[in-house]
């Protein structure tokens, strides 16, 4: 070990320069990385942002294959996305905002970040409880949250009918939840207020709270409700769909809740063209596209419904569960949803709902 | 030439470090301007529901993982510098591995291996029944466990550079004067690597406090979860704001505990790096425990989890569907590559002229600067992100409002935006090392260098650059494995196109995909490796 304090411990002059050279490359190669980069968006290119992941490529190479329209997207979370878009207001680059759940959707176009579309295809293909009464925007695919059970542990007629009877006592333990952070979560709890007031909605989430295992993702409580760790559940419709895709001995039902009042609680995927779209007029084509013919591709894979009632649902939900008509929908109010989703998570906090 | 100067405080220097710190601290501020008319409403909402339990569970993990990865990274440190047993050569870089691996990922797949579903408590059930007790691995608990083990090594490679470069002599010295080898370690040996592990623990809180996503995987909600939950659930961005100060909070403490941990010590040993201390050979029973405990280590930490993930990934290349998108996988990787190169250089450049200008600058305002910084790794990624977003539209109007009209490049989606938010992001940890590498470099060598002639930017050239070499190394590593990880920022301001590794893993995962990210995670692991793998040889070779 040697201690140095002299200056001839300095490294020789031929050691620097090299470092020096390399940094300058480096800076030199990073600068010119970022004039190729930072021209991207513009041009003939339609720009989307995306909050939905799954299959949208091919949705989006088919509909460039079919009309010669380039696309540009980006993914991401849906309320960032959202965010994002509101921050850039007249720069951004988006010319559609794609995104999952009605709050989400209403919530941006209270912001004013959508434009009013007139669109004879589009009023004509999506039903109107599924779009926003000023055509701001339109729900494209559907998911039900629905309650899921395992049949070798509940017989068809001791499986609860409503999301209000999982509240009930008797399904103390048995019952897989999932965390309040979830957006779907939170439009299910947003459904009850609008159905049932504050103090009913929270006297039914304590309920759940009690009697609830609470998981961090739809497809866990599937899978334990399948390994018979709790009898039943609440998902989305489509997460089954997929492990009975996979494997169709999965051992998990579905059955459609509240069936005999509301109807099972439904949210959609959807989009509009943004207010400061360079493209509205390109914009509203694709959106009516994605609307009629490229319904198909944006759902395959996924087993969501089709929101435009003429195209079928895929075989394997339609046998499994049945088709749009085979069961009765609590009306989406997305509005309502999106005012009161600040108001569900307040309620879950309140609750104690994990 | 000769002539001599004054070493009065260079204004230019001052300057710089000063713009810097604005730079960092600018956009995190403008988010947070609501902080001064607060919402009432919401705080005693928030009181009187979930923020006890939040700023408990955040308690609860940050202690937990702050004393699990002193523990296992000292520990282990010590272990490998201080004793020779079978395999304790490998083990040395080894141990360092798990830095490769998000904490996303290992927080899915300790879930998935080990949580309720998971083939673990599944073969437990078929042993001793369906409601046999298993520890809950959705808990405070098992979020310690992941956190620590992808965590320890930011300890683990802090301490061992310090045993080497600093407690060697000290050590032996004691040892010859008689002290036995736990006398010489518990006297001497932890008093000098105290600092070390001090900030390696501080790194490690804070990248415990500002995640948000793999604690949820754990049912966890910390204050950082209760953040999000504000802003994305309840539309309510100022509100979240102000419940990030106490997430700044948190982070004043950690920094506060980690200056008290480190005392007044300054063990600057002048000039090179020490001889390292020379190990013991373990005997009997104690060489095996040794091997077991680091391979126990190792396994648990990274070839189980990289085995899981091959497992999945092959699986997934056989089924019909494949992992989709990978036809684009040289892109992501590009483009991953891209931007840690770029925020690396960035990071790297504004590191060395902050704390050279502790030097040369005004002190007071160069050490405020120094300090200031640290506020991008004190809060969320996407907090930086907005905030980045914010002051370039801010950037934006103000050009525009003198002529000056720079659409969209300005404003959003440019790699530029992205290098400057993941710069704020990454600068503290970066400048962390190369202060302590500046730190070692005496300031009589300073003095002389500037008494020969040289102005205070050849003396950085020529002295100050050269001697922490090694430190600017570690600096690179750790920023540049932060920024190939990184999740929450890529996906607010990434330009159009750009997509990276950590994004594929992001859009498989957010639809619970897991098995299908399988193959993207371990790519940003094989890509993580070489970094990892350079600073290791690195090690090993000034060992």
């Amino acid at each position: 070990m040697h201690h140095s304090s002299h200056p001839n411990d300095v490294p020789p002059p031929r050691r620097r320069r090299p470092i020096g050279r390399r940094v300058a490359l480096g800076a030199l190669a990073a600068a010119a990385a970022l004039v190729a980069t930072s021209c991207g968006g513009g041009g003939d290119t339609l720009v989307v942002y995306s909050g939905r992941h799954y299959n949208i490529e091919a949705a989006f190479e088919q509909y460039t294959e079919e009309t010669g329209v380039e696309l540009e997207f980006l993914t991401g979370n849906d309320a960032e996305l959202r965010e994002k878009l509101a921050v850039e207001g007249d720069e951004t680059p988006a010319d559609v905002y794609i995104t999952v759940d009605a709050g989400n959707l209403a919530a941006a176009a209270e912001q004013g970040l959508f434009q009013p579309l007139e669109s004879d295809v589009l009023q004509s293909a999506i039903p109107a409880e599924l779009s926003d009464s000023e055509g701001r925007w339109y729900g494209l695919t559907l998911r039900a949250r629905t309650i899921v059970y395992n049949p070798d542990l509940l017989a068809a007629d001791e499986v609860p009918t409503t999301y209000e009877e999982l509240a009930e006592p008797e399904w103390d333990g048995r019952l897989c939840m999932r965390n309040a952070s979830n957006v779907y979560q939170q439009s299910l709890v947003a459904s009850l207020i609008a159905h049932h007031g504050e103090d009913e909605a929270l006297r039914i989430v304590r309920g759940w709270a009690d009697n609830a295992e609470i998981f961090s993702n739809d497809v866990l409580i599937l899978e334990a409700i399948n390994d018979g760790l709790c009898e039943v559940g609440v998902t989305n419709h489509y997460y089954l769909g997929r492990e009975l895709d996979e494997n169709p001995e999965f051992n998990v039902a579905l059955a459609w809740a509240n069936q005999d009042d509301r109807g099972v609680h439904v949210n959609i995927s959807g989009g509009g063209v943004t207010a400061a779209a360079d493209k509205p007029d390109e914009a509203q084509a694709f959106l009516e596209w994605l609307a009629t013919d490229g319904q198909e591709v944006l759902v395959a894979g996924n087993h969501e419904y089709p929101a435009n009632p003429d195209v079928p649902a895929d075989p394997l939900i339609a046998t499994e569960f049945g088709t749009l008509d085979d069961f009765v929908r609590d009306p989406l109010e997305a509005t309502v949803f999106g005012a009161l989703n600040p108001d569900a998570i307040r309620l879950m906090d309140e609750a104690g709902y994990g | 030439m000769l002539a001599p100067r004054r070493p009065t405080s260079r204004a230019g220097w001052t300057w710089s470090a000063a713009l810097a710190a604005v730079l960092v601290v600018v956009p995190v501020a403008m988010l947070a301007t609501s902080v001064l008319r607060p919402d009432t409403q919401l705080w005693r909402d928030q009181w009187r529901t979930r923020l006890p339990g939040e700023l408990v569970d955040t308690t609860l993990l940050l202690v937990g993982v702050g004393a699990g990865s002193i523990v296992l990274g000292a520990g282990l440190a010590w272990l490998v510098s201080a004793y020779r047993f079978p395999g304790s050569r490998v083990f040395g870089w080894m141990l360092i591995l798990p830095l490769a691996i998000p904490s996303y990922i290992l927080g899915f797949l300790t879930l998935s291996t080990f949580g309720r579903t998971g083939p673990v408590q599944d073969q437990w059930r078929d042993w001793f029944g369906l409601d046999a007790w298993f520890p809950r691995i959705e808990s405070v608990g098992g979020a310690v466990i992941a956190f620590t083990l992808v965590l320890y090594p930011y300890v683990y490679l802090l301490t061992r550079a310090a045993l080497r470069d600093q407690a060697a002599g000290a050590y032996h010295a004691a040892r010859i004067l008689g002290a036995g080898p736990t006398e010489a370690a518990r006297r001497v040996v932890f008093p000098l690597v105290r600092p070390a592990v001090a900030a390696g623990a501080a790194v490690v809180m804070m990248e415990t406090l500002t995640d948000f996503a793999t604690v949820q995987y754990f049912g966890v909600d910390t204050v950082s979860v209760g953040v999000f939950n504000i802003w994305r659930g309840q539309y309510d961005r100022d509100g979240a704001s102000e419940i990030a100060t106490l997430v700044l909070g948190f982070a004043l403490l950690v920094i506060g505990l980690e200056r008290v941990a480190r005392g007044r010590a300054r063990f600057g040993q002048s000039g090179g790096a020490g001889a390292g201390i020379t190990a013991r050979t373990l005997e009997g029973w104690r060489r095996w425990a040794a091997t077991g405990v680091c391979g126990a280590v190792v396994f648990v930490a990274f070839i189980g989890p990289v085995l899981r993930l091959s497992a999945w990934a092959i699986a997934e290349q056989r089924s019909d569907r494949g992992t989709p998108l990978v036809d684009q996988y040289p892109e992501y990787l590009m483009n991953s590559l891209q931007i840690v190169v770029i925020t690396v250089t960035i990071c790297l450049v504004v590191a060395i002229v902050l704390a050279n200008a502790q030097r040369f600058g005004n002190p007071a305002v160069t050490r405020l600067s120094s300090r200031a910084v640290a506020v991008g790794y004190a809060v969320p990624g996407p907090v930086v992100g907005i905030g980045v977003l914010l002051a370039m539209v801010a950037a934006d109007d103000a050009l525009e409002a003198i002529g000056l009209n720079l659409p969209g490049v300005v404003a959003t989606g440019s790699l530029l935006v992205l290098a400057y938010a993941y710069a704020i992001r990454f600068l503290a940890p970066g400048l962390g090392a190369i202060e302590s590498g500046i730190g070692q470099v005496s300031e009589e060598m300073t003095a002389s260098a500037r008494s020969l002639g040289a102005t205070p930017l050849q003396t950085v050239r020529r002295v100050h650059v050269p001697l922490s070499r090694a430190s600017i190394a570690s600096a690179a590593v750790l920023v540049g494995v932060d920024a190939l990880k990184e999740l929450p920022i890529v996906l607010l301001l990434r330009p159009l196109g750009f997509d990276t590794l950590p994004v594929w893993v992001y859009d498989l995962a957010s639809e619970s995909r897991f098995q299908q990210a399988a193959l993207p995670a371990l790519s940003i692991i094989a890509v993580a490796l070489v970094p990892v793998a350079l600073l290791t040889r690195g090690l090993d070779r000034r060992v």
